[in-house]
């Protein structure tokens, strides 16, 4: 399958429409049966997309307008103990009120899906996209997918849940769209047909466990430290990698039934032939397409891997990628204060083992929604080749700061 | 395929072990002075209190805490608190 | 027709003996008891709180029901969702229980209640109160009385508990309603009643605690009873907006219920005649409720 396989669908119908309005479309074509919703800039239009589908009869849904969105997901949590198929969406501060029930869903093995509309976390207040909220996520044990495009956002929303409630998944699921960028940006989207949709993703039927008066169980009491409290955690871990297989095949499938392909774990471009790479997720790595498309014109020798799943994590396939480049470039939209950029150090790290390890140079750009333009991602490139000429000293460099960094 | 571990508890009697271990004093049933009214029974948090083949309350020691509700409410003092481990055993 | 012993006795068995509730437990009692009138049909959420332990510990359970272990904020917001899942499944005929303590219910879930309890989500929601953070051994909550000693408030407390079953009445609920393990005919036909109503239903049942309150283990029944003999704990529904006081019992003296638990041992005399006066205060202003007819719209 290649990156470029996207063709005309013959199915579906085209409309000009929100990345937004998409997930909304997508989470009625699932025929998710609970919808708990929130509101939170700039998440807020698709759970009112949803209640429109809902009261105008398009979907057969329970709407829960829960009064936060740790209610949000708790409801949602609810929802799937008793096997219905649950979906809910959120931003920023949204997705960290959840954290504490984001655990949750992952301990209860619930395959629930959200999307998450990347927004900066305060403070100070900022509307506007980074990456910031999903990343301090990370170790939740959701799947995380960034996408990058509102086509990209729609399909992912309905492989979602067919990767999630595969029987050797069962994790929670976590589509990422860029806030505004994506959730409030108008462009064509093909929306399937729902006899396509219903004959790619059958109803949830949990396997493992559910709510049931007729077989009474009890979930989630305490368990003693000799007890099973470790391998049930390193099931989850084993679960995590699993999705990762699940997704190769699932994005297969849909190629094949949609006629369209967004990558895989990764969507890669021109790595092959390249002297470098440059990695990114969501829209940032759209516009470091174009970036490079122009760098190549330029004669510079540079490929493109786009992260779109950063839980689990693409290592492998990055490291089979990496094998005899001069140099991988990393642009992070958020930061792990005191160490660098969450992908720039998850990316050094899987590289640690291998043979052939080039260097890594990671950057922090573009938060709180600062504007990161073609011309910004071409002079981060030659920034970088220089820093791994002279020696790269450290995780991620910030780019395009207006103070001067401290012993520079 | 993988096996995932899901913790799953089922019910069962005992969850905390045999709990009768736990008793300082332990409920004896007078048959002459009850007069079924299951009181005790319907005190019991532990739901140790059963109806025996002679008809009267009947406790199973096995799981029986002591705490002395049952005695504490019988309404015709049918039930005394003896201390364990005087010539009792469970 | 009212739930008699006989029914209660035909009814069936949910708590599984050899549990790790305390010697003594009232909670495990209201457990007992609720489940029983619910019957087969129901689903548990339970928030962080002594039912938790109680359960026992992974693979075994004391409940022969279904039980979904949550986290502390969250018992109202699960069961909505629950009871969302299943009318969308079907299977609406399911009783969906949120099963929580005190502190679970009148301080950090107070928010995931108040919202299940406005918009009027289909949940049965029980509080058994035994009046502090007693799992994590003995802290003041919001239901923590007057004077009395906790781990938080080692000279007492000095304010006066919220009025929760009030406060969900205020939200329009379709059942609210209080109770005590003292008075069980009263608790389960209560409880009956809630189970035969839809949309949201309070019930708080006052749950007397040996370990937390300090006092014999055997007068864990003794003193739920005379918790609403000497109108501390004033039994009352509130149904179609109107407040109706259900047990008017002779009035006792409430030193009767002070002194066996040693949560008050440190009580002057004038200290339990302002603890008597600030009951009796709450007592009147329920009667002046039940007075004024349809209040709660």
């Amino acid at each position: 399958m290649t990156a470029q396989a996207s063709r005309l669908a013959e199915g579906g119908r085209w409309d000009i429409i929100t990345a937004n309005h998409a997930v909304a479309h997508a989470a009625r074509l699932a025929r998710v049966q609970v919808v708990p919703a929130y509101p939170i800039t700039p998440q807020t239009t698709i759970v009112e997309y949803l209640a429109d589908f809902i009261e105008r009869g398009e979907l057969d849904a329970r709407y829960i307008r829960v009064e936060s969105e740790h209610s949000a997901m708790a409801a949602a949590i609810g929802a799937s103990t008793v096997g219905a198929r649950a979906f809910t969406a959120t931003a920023s501060q949204g997705l960290l009120l959840m954290h504490e029930v984001l655990h949750w869903a992952v301990g209860a093995r619930l395959p629930i899906g959200m999307a998450v509309v990347n927004r900066a976390v305060g403070p100070p207040w900022s509307i506007h996209v980074d990456h910031q909220d999903a990343i301090s996520q990370r170790d939740t044990g959701w799947l995380q997918l960034f996408v990058s495009s509102n086509q990209e956002a729609l399909d992912s929303v309905l492989m979602m849940y067919k990767v999630a409630e595969s029987p050797d998944v069962l994790l929670p699921f976590m589509v990422c769209l860029d806030g505004f960028v994506l959730s409030h940006t108008y462009a064509p989207v093909n929306i399937p047909d729902q006899g396509d949709v219903d004959s790619f993703l059958p109803p949830y039927d949990p396997p493992h466990w559910r709510m049931d008066p007729d077989a009474p169980i009890t979930y989630g009491n305490l368990v003693m430290p000799d007890q099973l409290y470790m391998e049930m955690r390193w099931s989850i871990d084993r679960a995590s990698r699993a999705a990762k297989d699940r997704l190769k095949e699932i994005s297969t499938e849909f190629a094949e039934k949609f006629g369209r392909y967004h990558g895989s774990a990764i969507y890669e471009r021109w790595s092959q032939d390249s002297d470098y790479l440059m990695v990114a997720s969501g829209t940032l790595a759209s516009e470091a397409e174009v970036a490079i498309e122009e760098l190549r014109r330029e004669g510079e020798s540079v490929g493109l891997v786009k992260i779109r799943l950063y839980r689990p994590f693409p290592g492998e396939e990055i490291t089979e990628l990496a094998a005899g480049k001069k140099g991988i470039i990393v642009v992070d939209r958020s930061v792990s204060f005191g160490h660098g950029g969450p992908l720039a150090s998850d990316l050094r790290a899987s590289l640690y083992h291998a043979e052939d390890r080039p260097p890594v140079v990671g950057f922090i750009a573009g938060l709180g929604g600062r504007d990161v333009r073609v011309r910004d991602l071409k002079a981060i490139f030659r920034s970088a080749k220089r820093k791994i000429s002279e020696g790269v000293d450290r995780v991620s460099y910030w780019y395009g700061l207006k103070v001067r960094e401290v012993g520079e | 395929m993988a096996t995932n571990v899901i913790p799953v508890s089922l019910p069962e009697a005992g969850a905390s072990g045999e709990t009768g271990i736990w008793r300082v004093f332990r409920p004896v049933i007078n048959k002459e002075k009850c007069v079924k009214c299951w009181l005790c029974w319907l005190y019991c948090q532990e739901e140790v209190i059963s109806e025996g083949a002679d008809g009267f309350p009947e406790i199973d020691y096995t799981y029986c805490k002591g705490c002395g509700m049952c005695a504490n409410e019988c309404p015709t003092k049918a039930i005394e608190m003896v201390p364990e481990g005087r010539g009792n055993s469970l | 027709m009212p739930i008699t012993m006989k029914d209660l006795r035909r009814a069936g068995k949910f708590v599984m003996p050899g549990n790790a509730a305390c010697p003594g437990c009232g909670a495990l009692v209201a457990f007992k008891l609720v489940s029983k009138v619910l019957g087969k049909d129901a689903v548990y959420v339970i928030p962080a709180c002594c039912t938790s332990v109680i359960q026992g510990p992974y693979p075994k359970s004391g409940f022969r029901v279904p039980v979904f272990n949550m986290a502390f904020a969250a018992a109202a917001s699960t069961a909505a969702g629950m009871a969302a899942g299943l009318a969308a499944l079907g299977r609406g005929n399911v009783r969906v229980v949120a099963w929580a303590g005190d502190g679970g219910t009148y301080d950090i879930g107070i928010q995931a209640l108040s919202g299940a309890a406005e918009r009027g989500d289909d949940v049965l929601y029980i509080c058994y109160n035994n009046e502090a953070y007693m799992n994590t051994g003995i802290q003041r909550s919001g239901a923590t009385p007057p004077k009395a000693w906790t781990k938080t408030t080692p000279t007492g407390k000095a304010e006066m508990k919220k009025n929760m079953p009030l406060i969900v009445a205020a939200h329009g609920a379709s059942y609210v309603a209080t109770a005590s393990i003292g008075y069980p005919f009263d608790l389960v036909n209560k409880v009956a009643k809630a189970r035969d109503k839809r949309g949201f239903r309070y019930i708080e049942i006052l749950s007397t605690c040996p370990t937390g309150w300090n006092y014999p283990v055997n007068k864990t029944i003794e003193l739920a009873r005379l918790a609403v003999d000497t109108y501390v704990w004033p039994l009352y529904e509130v149904e179609d907006g109107k407040l109706r006081i259900t047990m008017r019992p002779k009035r006792r003296p409430l030193r009767e219920y002070l002194a066996p638990q040693r949560r008050f041992a440190h009580l002057t005399e004038e200290d339990v005649r302002a603890l008597e006066r600030a009951f009796m205060d709450r007592w009147e202003a329920l009667e002046k409720l039940e007075a004024a007819g349809r209040i709660f719209v």
